[in-house]
This record gives structure tokens, sequence and C-alpha cells, in this order.
């Protein structure tokens, strides 16, 4: 049972974080980066997966810079067998397709059984890359996964539709899903799991390593960023100042005058 | 031409689908003039009575070879779609559904995309709007070198069309299918529990702020005193703290209480999707970026427990 796992090292803006390059990009100094919340589900995903056949491999995959790198490490220290980073820095602020189109290049040659991604990451929210992944290798897919149970090589899924709707179907592998948050619960690596972490096995490639160019990955990008900006307040909330206690008095003035209109 | 590609489940038109009609036939002159909307379903022409509204001027209904959705299948379709017709923009509402084929569909035939597109203008091409770092920063797209580009919507960014006027031409499109990659088994309805919190008046709504488990009880007792009824964002659903039931968002219920209490909530998309229509909404986080104040009426940057206990003392 061999697993890849796409992962991504997610960035959240820090209170002054700030607008450069023209206001295309976020200065780097305001970002705090982190392994993204979807990804501990499919990477623990993977995890029973493969203990539960007895024998296999996890591999976490991922597009990104040295930030990404820690990661990368968490997913060897919660129990991944071994880990590959690709970056060229023709992919800063790369869209999904063009992501996609370098992670199907990297896993393409692993040939996994099952490829798991998060259904989406918490910073960009596109909930597009997997399945663009899979339209690449030409895989079989299902989105938004809450439930998978696996057996000789038929995965049987619950797909988590809206408004507490579930879907029950039948997929046979090699696959590639899409992985939902509450879908089991991720493990927390041991201190000790954390510095053996670093003995694994992991490789940095470039895109010459996964037969790709800057050229052929910019091509398949699907947008281009014109400008970032913050979002017109005016619309928003009016802001209740103050203490605790006069924000509560306010709060509950404003409770007891609509519930009783 | 637009190409708007409708969403049906279980006999039953999605409301994205009259969502995306208003988006599509507020760009119709600038994208050349025509809207069309696809119908991939088993009783495809069936839908042209919900799609009569004025301005879309053909159903092109495909006959879907299985009863229900199935990702491979309308992939298969949308792309023979836009191989036939030529459009300059395919719209999708961005549902768990076009989450499953949307993206594939664009990869595969080297579209311009975005997802969870909430405004579009058009320029010369299309201008897409959506949320970037967590929907703390707004980007705004374009397509360069793109003759087509494919735009998932988010639901409840559009006002959904009134689909009151002529019944649109139907016209069949044939799509040839290979066996389907998934079999349908079943749909499941969520545990609905002992609480209805869709019919609550007032609703305390708590996440992932409360931090633990062992706090949720007093919240229980804030709400009781409130009048209340105790509802919960995703996280704490995740955790196993609290039922499916009590969930507000997309995949739990949307609600519409005269008042919502968010305490501890920072507003993902798909929990801001389940609340935005409350009568008030009330927000305390203490990330002042969160974007829960994006939608809050009132919103207070505060310690989240620091508040519930001062609010006790006001309801006696």
């Amino acid at each position: 049972m061999k697993v890849v796992v796409a992962v991504k090292a997610v960035a959240a803006l820090d209170d002054e974080a700030e607008l450069v390059d023209g206001d295309t990009a976020v200065d780097p100094d305001g970002l705090e980066w982190d392994l993204n919340e979807w990804d501990a589900f499919s990477l623990e995903e993977a995890l029973t997966l493969r203990d539960g056949a007895g024998d296999g491999e996890v591999v976490a995959l991922t597009v990104g810079d040295e930030e990404a790198q820690d990661s990368l490490l968490a997913c060897l220290a919660k129990g991944a067998d071994r880990a590959v980073r690709i970056w060229d820095d023709a992919l800063e602020g790369a869209d999904p397709l063009a992501v996609a189109r370098v992670l199907a290049a990297a896993i393409e040659p692993e040939a996994p059984d099952l490829v798991l991604c998060g259904v989406q990451s918490s910073d960009a929210v596109n909930g597009a890359t997997g399945v663009a992944v899979a339209a690449h290798l030409g895989l079989p897919h299902v989105a938004v996964v809450k439930r998978l149970e696996l057996e000789a090589g038929v995965a049987t899924v619950e797909r988590e539709l809206e408004g507490g709707l579930v879907e029950v179907l039948r997929i046979r592998l090699p696959a590639l899903m899409t992985i939902q948050t509450g879908i089991n619960e991720p493990r927390y690596a041991t201190l000790r799991a954390i510095k053996q972490a670093r003995d694994k096995p992991l490789s940095e490639l470039g895109l010459d390593d996964v037969g790709l160019d800057a050229a052929r990955v910019g091509a398949s990008a699907g947008a281009r960023l014109r400008r970032l900006r913050h979002p017109e307040k005016g619309e928003g909330a009016e802001m209740l100042d103050g203490s605790p206690e006069d924000v509560a008095a306010r709060i509950a003035d404003i409770v007891k005058e609509r519930m009783s209109a | 031409m637009i190409l708007v590609i409708a969403e049906t489940r279980r006999g039953e038109l999605r409301p994205v689908t009259l969502e995306l009609v208003t988006a599509a036939l507020g760009l119709k002159e600038a994208a050349g003039g025509r809207v069309a909307v696809a119908v991939i379903d088993a009783d495809a022409s069936s839908f042209a009575g919900a799609l009569a509204v004025a301005g879309v001027d053909e159903v092109l209904a495909v006959s879907a070879s299985t009863p229900h959705f199935e990702a491979h299948h309308t992939q298969r379709a949308v792309e023979a779609l836009i191989e036939a017709e030529q459009p300059a923009l395919i719209l999708l509402g961005h549902t768990i559904d076009s989450m499953g084929f949307g993206s594939a569909v664009a990869a595969r035939l080297g579209l311009g995309f975005a997802s969870d597109v909430t405004a579009v203008s058009w320029d010369g091409g299309p201008i897409a709007t959506r949320g970037a770092y967590g929907g703390k920063l707004v980007a705004e797209l374009d397509f360069p070198g793109h003759e087509r580009t494919l735009l998932t919507v988010r639901a409840g960014a559009f006002d959904p069309a009134d689909a009151a006027g002529a019944e649109p031409a139907v016209r069949p499109f044939d799509v040839a299918f290979d066996p389907p990659l998934t079999e349908h088994i079943e749909f499941r309805e969520a545990a609905t529990g002992d609480v209805d919190i869709t019919k609550a008046d007032f609703l305390l709504s708590i996440g992932r702020g409360i931090e633990d488990k062992d706090n949720i009880a007093q919240f229980e007792e804030l709400a009781e005193r409130l009048g209340a009824t105790l509802s919960v964002s995703r996280p704490l659903v995740d955790a196993g703290w609290m039922s499916n039931a009590r969930q507000v968002g997309q995949s739990g219920k949307t609600v519409q209480p005269k008042v919502y209490l968010a305490l501890g909530i920072s507003g993902a998309v798909q929990h801001l999707a389940g609340m935005q229509k409350a009568d008030t909404i009330i927000a305390v986080n203490t990330d002042p970026d969160a974007p829960i104040f994006g939608v809050a009426h009132y919103g207070a940057v505060a310690d989240l427990f620091d508040v519930a206990e001062a609010l006790e003392q006001h309801f006696a």
C-alpha cells in the first residue's frame, strides 16, 4: 500500500503584514508558516491505511520553498516514511493549476495506490489543486471525503455534501481523494519522533528533476494575480470598544433590543 | 458566449444555479451576447421551467447516464460542451459537486481558472475577485493567454435570478459517456439529534476560541441564561466535542436567527455561508482581522471568556 500525500505549508498573516511588489505579494516578514490543517487529516488517513495494510509506504510531497521544510519534517515526525520538496523560484505565487502540474509530474513516477490531498488549504482556499492533479494523472477521484474504508482495492467513501447530507460511493484504486477535516483524529508527533524525523529521507527536487521547466509550468497556470488589497471596511462591523465589561453591556443591550423587536 | 453549468441533486435545481445566471446576465453583452445554461441530469430537459429567466437564450440538456451526479461523467460532459460551444466564460457554483470536477476540466483543457469567486467584471476578458490569505485579503485575478475561462462562484455571492420568464428553448446535447468510475450507493442524512438550530431566534455560537472541551459546559450555561440556543462552528464537531446537529455552515445548517452571537469564531467561508443572513450578527474575537467582522453588524476585539463572564451579569 503506497500512499502519496500532497501537503502544503500555509501562510497566515500577522497583524502587521504589508503588501509589497505593487500590491501583488505580502512582505514575507508578515507571514507565519504551518502545515495546512486539512493535510494533517489526509496524512493521518494515509498513515492509518498503511498501518492497517501491514506494509507499505507513505510519501509526503510538497511544492514549496524553504518555508515548507518544517511542514515536511512535521509529516515525517508524525510517521511519513519519506518526503519530497519540489521548488523553483519560477513557482513563486503559482496558481493551483500550475502547482497541480508540478505535483502530478512528481507523483507519476511514484505510481502510488492512492493519492490523498486536503480538500483545500487554509490560506488560498481554492479547493482545486487535488482534483486537477487527478486530471493530469488520469486517476479516478473523489472530492471532500469524510470517511474512507478500503477492502480488496475498492474504497467505500463518504462524500460530504451541503447541509449535512452525505453520499456513500465506491471507487476502485488507484485513485485520488481530497480529505475533509474531522475524518480522523490527527496524531501529534512525540519529541523523539521529531528528533528522528531529521534522519528520514527528504529529497529536494527542481523542476528539471520532474521533467518540467518554468515555461511549461507557466503555460499551465490558470490565472494571474493583478493585485491584492485589504477588504473594504465600511460594510464591516460597528466595533464595540472598551473593557470586556463595556463590551458585554453593549452586547446585552443589543440582544435585548433585537429580541424584543 | 457564457455557459452556466446548472447543479441538480435528487431532482431539484440547486439554488446556486440561479445565482450563476445572475452573474452571467450581468456580463452577457461584454462576453458576446449569449447565455446558455447546461443541465447534466438523468432528466435534464425537465429543468427548463426552473430556468425560465429572461435573458437566458438556451438550455443545453445533457442526458446523464447515471441517476445521480457522477464527477467523471459531469467532467466529460462539461469538456464536450466547452469544445462544442466554445464559450468565453464557463460558470460553476463553488460547491462540493463542482469541487469534484471543475479544476479537472480546467487542467485538461488548459482554461483560465479561478475558484470561490465572489465578483466578476469584464475588461477584454473576465476579471475575478476572490479571497486570499484565508479571506484576510482580497485578490483580483485576470487570465492572460486564455480564450476561455472557467470560474467557480461562491454560493450567495449573487442574488438568484427570477425564473418567471418564458421557458427557454431546450437543445439536447449528446455526450458519449464511458462507464462511470464511481458507484453511487446511497445518500444519507446527518443525524438530527434533539435540537433544531434552524428554528432558534437567538443563537449563541462558539468556535475554536473556546480552546478546550471542558469549557463547553460554561457556554451551555451561558446560553441557557441568555435564553439562546447553543450552536457551534465546524472545528468543535471535527474534534468530536459537539454533535453535527448544532453545526452552522456549509456542511452543517444554514441559520437565519434574529440574533447570532459568535464567540471565538474567526469566520471561515464555509461558516459564513451558513449564518450571514442572520438579522443581527455580533462577533467577539481576539483577532482584529478575523473574516467574521466582515459580515458582523457589531464586533468586539476581546477575550471571549472575559466577555462571557461579564455578559452573564446582564441576564438575571
